[in-house]
């Protein structure tokens, strides 16, 4: 089966029935299970820990930080965060001690049975609050990241435009909610520790395991279980908890096994930067963007972690899809005491579309132009540069691209429709709001020539392929179409396709499963890795009747058949990390989401009636995943714009519980219509471009231009909770 | 943890009478949530999952309906009969939670945790249900509406054991139930109302927004008078001295108040 064919998930039986074995399913005799003491306060220095003397403590194993055998750094882009906290605590959860004990219930007693004595510092919880010195925990001004992207010179512009519009938009944090919570299985096997978890990048674990232990990368293997969703939560965070089970396994000496339960997973565990984004825009009388300010500012939490690669593509893709001569966006990312927010879908991205998308519809308000004329005016075209000079060469015409979606979503007709209604019903509002946005595929800027991700492809003796990489499938669909990619490439049925699981003793380092970069930075590697097998045969792609080749190859004694790929940077694309200058992201997905929604004034409630999500994304590889991955994107963004309310006590989550973080039920959604312009691009497989982020976020700016016609209010904030509807409403009437 | 597992209902007063006083679980609906994080060292549980006879039986005769204490949600749903003559007992059941806590869920357990969210109790109150309490000591009946004195707190003794639930036939002028939670199913109710006029008079009954389950009845003296509103804020004024609405993390005071007024308003206007 060709790529760009419905080839079924080939994982999908097995998880449909229950067969897939997640790490928590692994039968592993003799296994421990392990624990984590916190912190209760947001920061604070530890002055005693109270074991209960009645309580029998001999077979209980217990780890702190002395029992780290190299630096106690989580490796990330700093070194910053300790895996166990040493005299001071930086966020409430904060891990101080690990247990490990063979019953799982006497390991709860024994939780119960620690009293950690914490002497409160003054914390920061609000990344806007004033400094004084005793709350400087960063460097000298807690900025984790400061970014600045300049293009020409907006300063004397706003002087000589005809209108000046600002605004401030503030986004929530959103908790991930995998179906699968964290876990990870550290052991000692064939002389190596051994850990198989839930992650999304098995050689990021890898490497924090090397730093901390002080050992080689051959002292340790990663292996990745199946993964029941990651959505970015398991890019950064797995690695601490395969640290603490790394720990446990080598001062027990049994097998330990780590597994959060949903209430410490959804408490303890990363989530979406919360953020607030000023715009100051100068626009010409016909509504011609002539310069943008724009500020970012992120809530960090307590370590560096990801942080300053959030910000940076949130920074960059803060202006939108529009081509404005001066810009100047600022960004930072604050340090607060929360716990640290991390990778999650969009990564920053979310953020700065829902500002500049809402900015938009205010800017359309309050000048009286239609938002459609203001974005047909202002989207970029052929020959023009985004903020940071990258010049459109892109084959869509995004004004063409909006029309569309606009049409499917009858914009016209429903705008006029729901005026009508609006005037007739007591106390039913409806409303239709649209936004245009796009997506940068791959890590930004250099991060794809930093990466240097290899792939190998190997023939075997039966004529099958092994694909070896280290591209993690986590529900998303990675094995199925990267099995399609190859048997395109090497012109082989997909049966004859194996995709390696990924486990660091035995595939290349390809890179992160992150940043929509697997089907178009992989998967091209992939071609090339197949293009390089098949040289070795003598062949080309195209060629038919590969199979016998690799299996007479293959065969040879002695020999080996592996097709190889290593990343290279392409020539044109130019990055300065020291300016922000230049090509930000190889390619970019083009998309425009039109929501529709109905408001009850009793409840202030929102309902998205409808929905169209139209995105140009390159060739699609395999429609019903690529449809089934937007379609869940867009379930993912209503939850963010209307119901998940992530509730901060002390800094952390207090509603860490299904039934007070509340995600949108089947019965809260509206029809989905998914449409894929095709325009296949030469940066990835068969033209594919990345998808994995994109419809992240296109949903929450749309629905709240929808609620704030429906309503006749400017509504700047997500989460839109009825509560805050009711506040924004109200002292208006109820109808 | 000690569980007592009685096979009669002779031997279940007679633990209920002992000490510890254990706890009574059926559907362990209420219960088992957060199970892991509660200590258990001192709980002692009265597991009623294996009396039958009456504590099981739901009965719908002439003038009454009798809940067992076993019945659950989903055997009112199950009963056309019955969700025909109290047609909200069965919207109420729908609502609560998903099927498998419909399934395994009780009304009389719904009434004994207390919650002020408890979606069953407020059509029960609205229906003007009676509780059937038994201990060793004999069997009394209480008033539903009677029945909480504060938040979790009740008239139940110690070693009384809620047995059935009882609620009168009687003509119904008008009867609804709204729930309002954060999604449209599998939500905790941030404000909930029930109304029933019958030859009794008004009942409105609302959950969320006050320690506990709870009459509104300066309200209902108010629609008794035959009193017409021209706003919701009028019924806020109201209702004020009925309910005692808080800030908690599923929603704001003054959220519950606004809603139940607007609620009550629209609905009183369409239908009263």
């Amino acid at each position: 089966m060709p790529a760009g064919a419905d080839l079924p998930r080939i994982d999908g039986l097995d998880k449909l029935a229950g067969r897939a074995a997640y790490v928590d399913d692994l039968p592993t005799p003799g296994a421990w299970h392990g624990a984590t003491v916190r912190s209760s306060v947001p920061r604070g220095k530890i002055r005693d820990i109270h074991f209960d003397p009645a309580f029998d403590w001999n077979d209980i194993t217990i780890v702190d930080h002395r029992d780290i055998p190299g630096p106690n750094q989580l490796k990330l882009i700093d070194v910053d965060q300790p895996v166990l906290a040493a005299g001071e605590v930086r966020h409430k959860h904060e891990p101080i001690l690990l247990l490990a004990h063979p019953s799982v219930h006497k390991l709860r007693d024994a939780l119960r049975a620690i009293r950690v004595d914490v002497e409160p510092l003054p914390a920061i919880l609000d990344p806007a609050a004033p400094l004084t010195p005793d709350l400087i925990q960063y460097k000298s001004d807690n900025v984790l990241k400061h970014i600045d992207i300049r293009q020409g010179d907006p300063g004397p512009v706003f002087a000589r435009a005809a209108h000046i519009i600002e605004g401030e938009y503030v986004t929530g944090s959103q908790e991930h909610v995998y179906l699968e919570t964290q876990g990870m299985l550290a052991q000692w096997q064939d002389g190596r520790l051994t850990v198989r978890g839930s992650m999304q990048c098995p050689y990021y674990v890898l490497d924090a395991l090397t730093h901390l232990f002080g050992r080689s990368r051959d002292a340790f293997r990663v292996i990745q279980s199946p993964v029941g969703g990651g959505f970015g939560g398991k890019e950064e965070y797995p690695s601490l908890l395969a640290i603490h089970a790394a720990l446990l396994a080598e001062k027990s000496g049994a097998p330990v096994k780590m597994i959060y339960d949903r209430q410490e997973d959804m408490a303890v565990t990363t989530k979406r930067h919360p953020s607030r984004t000023r715009h100051r825009t100068a626009l010409d009388k016909d509504g011609r963007l002539l310069a943008m300010e724009i500020d970012v500012l992120l809530d960090g939490g307590a370590y560096v972690t990801l942080s300053p690669v959030v910000l940076s593509r949130g920074c960059i893709h803060a202006a939108g899809p529009y081509f404005c001569e001066n810009i100047h966006i600022r960004g930072e990312a604050r340090l607060t005491n929360s716990p640290p927010y991390g990778a999650f879908r969009g990564f920053g991205a979310p953020q700065t579309i829902f500002a500049i998308e809402r900015h938009m519809d205010v800017i359309a308000a309050r000048i009286g132009i239609d938002p459609v004329e203001l974005r047909r005016r202002n989207l970029v075209r052929t020959g023009q540069p985004l903020a940071t000079g990258q010049i459109y060469k892109e084959p869509t015409d995004l004004p063409a691209l909006m029309d569309r979606a606009l049409d499917l979503a009858q914009y016209k007709a429903r705008t006029q429709s729901h005026a009508e209604f609006n005037k007739s019903h007591p106390f039913l509002r409806r409303g239709i709001g649209f936004a245009t946005f796009h997506h940068g595929a791959g890590f930004t800027g250099g991060g794809e020539t930093y990466l240097a991700s290899e792939v190998w492809i190997e023939g075997k003796p039966d004529g099958t392929v092994e694909l070896q990489t280290a591209q993690t499938d986590m529900g998303q669909g990675t094995t199925t179409i990267l099995t399609q990619v190859v048997a395109e490439r090497l012109g082989i049925p997909t049966e004859q396709v194996r995709v390696a699981t990924p486990d660091t003793s035995r595939v290349p380092n390809s890179g992160p499963t992150v940043a929509s970069r697997t089907a178009m930075v992989v998967g091209k590697l992939i071609e090339q890795a197949c293009d390089d097998l098949l040289h070795q045969l003598g062949r080309k792609s195209g060629d038919p009747e590969i199979s016998d080749d690799i299996r007479r190859h293959a065969s040879l004694p002695g020999k080996s058949l592996v097709g190889r790929a290593k990343y290279q940077k392409p020539a044109s694309i130019q990055w300065d990390d020291k300016t922000y200058r230049g090509d930000a992201y190889a390619t970019y997905s083009w998309a425009t989401y039109v929501a529709d929604v109905e408001v009850d004034l009793r409840t202030c409630r929102v309902r998205v009636t409808d929905f169209v999500a139209l995105q140009e994304v390159g060739r699609v590889l395999n429609t019903t995943l690529a449809t089934g991955q937007i379609a869940g994107g867009v379930v993912q963004g209503i939850g963010w714009a209307l119901y998940e309310n992530v509730v901060l006590e002390d800094g952390a989550m207090k509603n860490c519980q299904m039934t007070n973080y509340v995600i949108p039920s089947a019965g809260d959604l509206p029809p989905i219509r998914v449409v894929f312009e095709e325009r296949p691009s030469h940066w990835g497989p068969g033209g594919a471009k990345g998808i994995g982020e994109l419809p992240m976020d296109g949903p929450a700016p749309a629905i709240v231009n929808a609620i704030s016609r429906a309503v006749t209010t400017t509504i700047n904030e997500i989460p839109v909770t009825p509560e805050l509807l009711l506040k924004a409403t109200e002292g208006r009437g109820h109808g | 943890m000690q569980v007592h597992r009685p096979y009669t209902l002779h031997d279940a007063l007679a633990l209920m009478a002992a000490t510890p006083t254990p706890t009574p679980i059926a559907g362990g609906t209420d219960l088992l949530v957060s199970w892991h994080h509660k200590p258990k060292e001192k709980l002692a549980l009265l597991d009623l999952s294996q009396l039958g006879g009456e504590l099981a039986a739901m009965r719908l005769t002439a003038d009454t309906l009798e809940l067992g204490a076993l019945t659950t949600y989903w055997d009112v749903i199950a009963s056309p009969e019955v969700s025909r003559a109290f047609p909200l007992l069965a919207e109420a059941a729908r609502q609560v939670g998903a099927m498998q806590i419909q399934t395994r869920g009780t009304w009389a357990g719904n009434i004994g945790n207390g919650s002020p969210a408890a979606d069953g109790v407020p059509v029960l109150m609205a229906y003007d249900a009676t509780v059937v309490l038994q201990s060793t000591r004999g069997r009394r009946e209480v008033q539903l509406d009677g029945y909480y004195t504060g938040y979790k707190k009740t008239v139940r003794l110690p070693d009384e054991l809620i047995v059935a639930i009882q609620i009168p036939r009687r003509t119904r002028k008008a009867e609804w139930f709204e729930k309002v939670g954060a999604r449209a199913a599998q939500t905790i109710t941030k404000v909930g109302v029930a109304v029933v006029n019958d030859e009794k008079g008004w009942r409105v009954v609302a959950n969320s927004v006050a320690p506990y389950v709870c009459r509104c009845r300066n309200l209902e003296s108010a629609l008794q008078k035959g009193q017409k509103f021209k706003s919701p804020e009028e019924i806020r004024d109201i209702l004020k001295n009925d309910i005692a609405p808080i800030n908690d993390m599923r929603s704001t005071a003054a959220y519950r108040e606004t809603v139940l007024s607007r609620v009550l308003f629209y609905r009183l206007a369409d239908k009263a």
